[in-house]
């Protein structure tokens, strides 16, 4: 094996393809070549790093050097100044910014290179996913080949994810270990695993970057997961519009199976399983678990009616587990390095590290991993650095669309699901979407709104019908015909959507809703003080 | 190629129905579903007729009426909306001179609304065939039409 001097590593994802980084990756490589450097330089393809909106990015490794927004022309000159001379090519060096002069460390207090701990993304953007030996030189499957080698059980599996404490990544923070249980009591020959990569809540891309910066992450996990539970087949459900990682995360399950790591016997072992990638078709509902089962089977993606939860009757009315992507990324870590140490980070009640997406109006939009209790105001001024152009922070929108509208006065809470919920909002997909001064909170609830009007699968009435009215309430506001009374419906309506629909659809409504009326009232000007003429209010009398 | 060439690569089983109508859509000259596309997935897995157009009709990538030789999505995600996406949607209705969910007179452009595309760091963004645009304004908009314009 060739050791390289040197690596240049090329983050591509879609931005990066439109923005022209194979042009770029070709330039590097025809300046390798020009310059007899084959030998000592590398030029490697990897997932992308977090940071977006910055163009093609390269990363020169060792050194740990980011360059943003590389054209095709500033390759001579980084090959010229960086990789020959060996000093930051200063001139277009943009992401180093104001540590230039200070030992060129691209690991700076604020913005998204400040130092992480990074986990589950640990191999994001530092490997080639589509080099299967260099991801297993990089730790790759070592949890699997610990599993084989030390004859590890199912249940001492399952027993070391309930002490590790690790809780659901998609939004509602169920303890995974206690979820895997459920589904491995089941008694049943055939069991299926699958995987929510239907990542579809707004302002979030978490998934997508595992799913393109390190699938066989995924594929391990996966492998483990069935094992546990007593699975030999699994399913990726990922929507519809992610097609570099369908791509990507196809290759990493063909090189798997040709390695022997996935299939029949793996590693010699008696463990079986088989891995088979769905792809969606464009509907939000599908990350629903029930829904996302339907749809799997080619039907519908309408919810299934709970009980039965997917552990007693799930795909083809067998026992089935659903986790999410990043839930399925943190397993290989605890198998491999213990239980004890993943419980040591994070806090005591949500272990861990969480991968947030900083939103909006901040100086570095983007995505970090960091330990879970990060209070909201270190992310988003350390790593987001702070609201762009120097203006007022009014709230942020934290969880997705079905999240809470967060007031300045709760800037410094730590971010894990029990103080959330503490403070009457979740955690959810953990977007965070920062809003300066001049944004108007009645048009992101009404972004929020139309989101669900039309996104609602229309099964059960509550759903259908309470998106519906309350679009049509906050375009009254929007027209400035609002009446006062329709604000207390809203809350009202959405209430009746907690506890009457079907799935976390129409039921999580009451977090944006609430939060935005209450925290903001001031921004909902009523025309009229006069009891509303609604249909709820006719009733009514 | 026939359509029953490429159905042959499925199990006959149900829960391929939406790998099929997506081969099915991309191999259709005008991006959608016809009447026969769906009538052939329903024969090749013995399932009802109305029970395929039900799962079509679902989906927001499916479309069961001709559309442009491009479908522009634009994202109306809260982050998108946040950073303007209504002035981009206001501009490529004005270009197009359609609404939403229409073609334009040309039959080169098909707008569309699409959820998050998850590339919410470049906000506002759009999708055109499968290609993601961000950081848009509206000339931005006006070059990238242009370009797919003269490009056919």
């Amino acid at each position: 094996m060739n050791l390289f001097r040197m690596h240049i590593l090329v983050p591509v994802d879609e931005e990066a393809i439109q923005a022209g980084v194979f042009d770029v990756k070709r330039e590097l490589e025809n300046e390798i070549q020009r310059r007899g450097m084959a030998g000592e330089v590398k030029a490697l393809e990897t997932g992308t790093v977090g940071a977006v909106g910055k163009g093609v990015v390269l990363i020169v490794y060792p050194d740990n050097i980011y360059y943003y927004n590389v054209r095709r022309e500033d390759v001579a000159v980084i090959m010229e100044e960086h990789v020959v001379k060996g000093r930051v090519a200063k001139s277009i060096a943009h992401a180093v910014g104001d540590d230039l002069e200070h030992g060129h460390k691209a690991f700076h207090q604020v913005g998204l290179t400040r130092k992480q701990p990074r986990i589950i993304l640990d191999k994001c953007c530092m490997v080639d996913s589509y080099d299967i030996e260099e991801v297993i030189s990089y730790g790759g499957y070592q949890a699997l080949e610990k599993i084989v080698s030390e004859k590890i059980t199912p249940q001492q599996i399952i027993d070391e994810i309930k002490k590790s404490g690790l809780r659901g990544r998609g939004g509602a923070g169920f303890p995974t270990g206690l979820k895997w249980s459920f589904t491995a009591q089941t008694p049943g020959d055939v069991k299926y695993v699958i995987c929510n990569a239907d990542e579809g809540e707004p302002g979030t891309f978490k998934d997508r970057l595992i799913l393109e910066g390190d699938p066989h992450k995924l594929v391990e996990a996966m492998i483990i997961t069935g094992y546990a539970v007593g699975a030999r087949k699994g399913y990726i459900y990922i929507r519809g519009e992610y097609e570099l990682s369908i791509e990507r995360t196809q290759r990493a399950i063909d090189d798997a199976m040709a390695q022997g790591l996935l299939g029949d016997k793996i590693l010699g072992s008696d463990i079986t399983f088989h891995l088979e990638i769905k792809k969606g078709a464009g509907a939000y509902v599908c990350g629903e678990e029930t829904a996302l089962i339907e749809s799997l089977e080619g039907d519908r993606g309408n919810p299934r009616v709970k009980p039965p939860y997917p552990a007693a009757q799930g795909l083809w009315q067998k026992p089935t587990l659903v986790n999410n992507v990043e839930t399925l990324a943190n397993v290989p870590h605890i198998i491999f390095k213990g239980a004890e140490w993943y419980a040591s980070l994070g806090t005591k009640k949500c272990p861990g590290t969480k991968v947030f997406t900083i939103l909006g109006h901040v100086e570095y939009p983007g995505l970090i991993e960091v330990e879970m209790g990060t209070p909201l105001r270190e992310i988003i001024y350390s790593y987001g650095g702070g609201v762009k152009d120097g203006k007022r922070f009014k709230a942020a929108l934290v969880g997705g669309a079905a999240g809470v509208f967060l007031p300045d006065r709760l800037l410094d809470v730590p971010m894990d699901f029990e103080s959330l919920k503490e403070n009457a909002a979740v955690l959810g997909s953990g977007a965070i979407l920062v809003m300066n001064e001049d944004a108007s909170i009645l048009e992101m609830l009404h972004s929020v709104l139309e989101f669900f009007a039309h996104e609602s699968c229309g099964q059960c009435s509550p759903c259908r019908i309470g998106t519906r009215q309350l679009l049509n309430m906050i375009e009254d506001f929007r027209k400035g015909e609002g009446v006062e009374s329709q604000l207390d419906a809203m809350i009202r309506i959405s209430e009746t959507m907690l506890n009457t629909s079907l799935c976390p659809l129409g039921q999580s409504l009451i977090m944006p809703v609430k939060s935005a009326l209450e925290n903001f009232r001031e921004e909902f000007p009523a025309k009229y003080k006069t009891k509303s003429e609604s249909v709820i209010d006719r009733r009514k009398k | 190629m026939m359509r029953k060439d490429f159905f042959e690569r499925y199990p006959k089983s149900g829960d391929n129905l939406i790998g099929i109508l997506h081969d099915l859509q991309d191999r259709n000259e005008w991006n959608f579903l016809s009447k026969e596309d769906l009538q052939a997935a329903a024969d090749y897995l013995e399932l009802p007729y109305s029970f395929v157009h039900g799962v079509a009709t679902f989906y927001t990538m499916f479309s069961l009426k001709p559309r442009g030789r491009h479908i522009i999505r634009v994202c109306q995600s809260p982050p998108c909306q946040l950073m303007g996406a209504t002035t981009v949607s206001n501009e490529l209705k004005k270009l197009l001179d359609v609404d939403f969910g229409q073609t334009s007179a040309d039959q080169m452009f098909t707008l569309e609304i699409t959820s998050c595309l998850g590339v919410c760091g470049v906000a506002p963004a759009m999708m055109v065939d499968g290609d993601v645009y961000g950081n848009l304004t509206p000339q931005r908009v006006e070059e990238i039409i242009s370009e797919k314009r003269r490009q056919s």
